[in-house]
C-alpha cells in the first residue's frame, strides 16, 4: 500500500492537480459518450414508434 | 460456397447483426467494470511510486491505453471502411460510422493527459514534438471523418467519401507510432515493445495492460451500442425494422 491517509491520496505527491485533472476529465468522458450513444437509441426508437402509430392511423 | 462462410455473411447483414450486438453489449460492459476497477486498483494501490516521477507518473496508466486504442480504433475503421469501398457490404460503413467518435474521443483523452502529465514533467503543456503533431493530426482526421460524413446526406455517398479519408489518413498511424524513433524529440520512446522486454517494473506493467483491457471492452461496449443506433436511423425504412418488438410496442 502506498498511502498512509486519504488526504495523501489525494495530494498524490504533490502531482494532485495533474493527476487527478487527468482522471476525471477520462471519467467523465467515459461517462458521457455511453449516455449520448443510449439517448441515441433512444431517439431513433421513439422516432420509429412514432411513425408507425401514424401508420396504423392512416390505415384506419 | 460453404456454410461457414454463409454463416458469416449472415452476420454482415444489419438485420441479423441489430441483435446479435444488442446481446453483446452488457458482457463488453461487465468486462470492462471488472478490468476497469482492477486497472484501477493495481494503478492506484498496487503499482510503487516512481523513483523519478514519483506519484505524477501514474497519469500513464490512462495515458497509454488511450494512445492505443486512439491508433488502434483509427486502423479497424479505416479497414471496415475500405472493405464497405470494396465489396460494398452495408454494415462497414455503419462500423466505420460508429467507431469514428470513440476513436476521437480515445486521441483526446491521449492528448489531454499528455498535456496533464507534460506539464509537470516537462515544463509544459504542449511541444511541436513529432509524438504530440502526429497524435494531434490523428484527432483532427477523426473530426474531418466525422464532418465530411454529416455534410453528405445519401448515407451511401458519405461512406464512400468517408472511406476514402479514412484509407488516406492510415499513413498518419505509422508515423505515430515511430515518431518517437525516427525524430529524436521530446517524447520518451516506447515503454512496452513486441521486440523486447518492457522497461518497467511488473506491477506498473500489469496495470497498463488491465487498463488496456478495460479501454478495449469500453470501446467496443459503445460503438456496438453506436452501431445499433445507426443501423435504425439508417434501416428506417426496411421492414424488419418496423416489426423490431421494441418497435412495434
Amino acid at each position: 500500500m502506498n498511502w498512509g491517509s486519504p488526504a495523501e491520496f489525494f495530494a498524490m505527491g504533490g502531482y494532485g492537480l495533474y493527476v487527478w485533472g487527468s482522471v476525471i476529465v477520462c471519467i467523465l468522458i467515459m461517462v458521457m459518450e455511453p449516455i449520448m450513444a443510449s439517448k441515441r437509441q433512444k431517439n431513433i426508437l421513439q422516432a420509429l414508434r412514432r411513425e408507425r402509430i401514424a401508420e396504423d392511423l392512416d390505415r384506419q | 460456397m460453404n456454410n461457414r462462410l454463409i454463416k458469416w455473411f449472415k452476420y454482415a447483414s444489419p438485420q441479423s447483426f441489430y441483435p446479435l450486438a444488442g446481446r453483446m453489449i452488457p458482457w463488453f460492459w461487465a468486462l470492462a467494470a471488472v478490468f476497469g476497477v482492477a486497472g484501477l486498483w493495481i494503478s492506484f494501490f498496487v503499482a510503487p511510486t516512481d523513483a523519478v516521477q514519483g506519484e505524477g507518473y501514474r497519469i500513464i496508466f490512462l495515458h497509454v491505453p488511450a494512445s492505443w486504442m486512439s491508433m488502434f480504433i483509427y486502423l479497424v475503421m479505416a479497414g471496415w471502411a475500405g472493405l464497405g469501398l470494396a465489396l460494398n457490404t452495408r454494415l462497414s460503413g455503419m462500423m466505420a460510422q460508429a467507431l469514428a467518435p470513440t476513436g476521437a474521443l480515445m486521441a483526446f483523452i491521449s492528448l489531454w493527459t499528455g498535456a496533464f502529465w507534460g506539464k509537470p514533467m516537462w515544463g509544459t503543456w504542449w511541444v511541436w514534438d513529432a509524438r504530440l503533431t502526429s497524435e494531434l493530426i490523428l484527432f483532427f482526421l477523426y473530426i474531418g471523418f466525422i464532418a465530411l460524413q454529416a455534410a453528405i446526406d445519401d448515407a451511401r455517398r458519405a461512406d464512400k467519401a468517408g472511406a476514402i479519408l479514412a484509407l488516406v489518413g492510415v499513413v498518419n498511424v505509422p508515423i505515430i507510432y515511430f515518431s518517437v524513433k525516427w525524430w529524436n524529440t521530446l517524447h520518451q520512446g516506447a515503454s512496452v515493445s513486441l521486440m523486447k522486454s518492457p522497461s518497467m517494473a511488473q506491477t506498473m506493467l500489469w496495470g497498463m495492460l488491465v487498463m488496456a483491457l478495460c479501454f478495449w471492452m469500453y470501446s467496443i461496449a459503445v460503438a456496438l451500442m453506436r452501431v445499433r443506433a445507426i443501423i435504425l436511423e439508417r434501416e428506417t425504412q426496411t421492414e424488419w425494422v418496423r416489426e423490431l418488438p421494441e418497435v412495434k410496442s
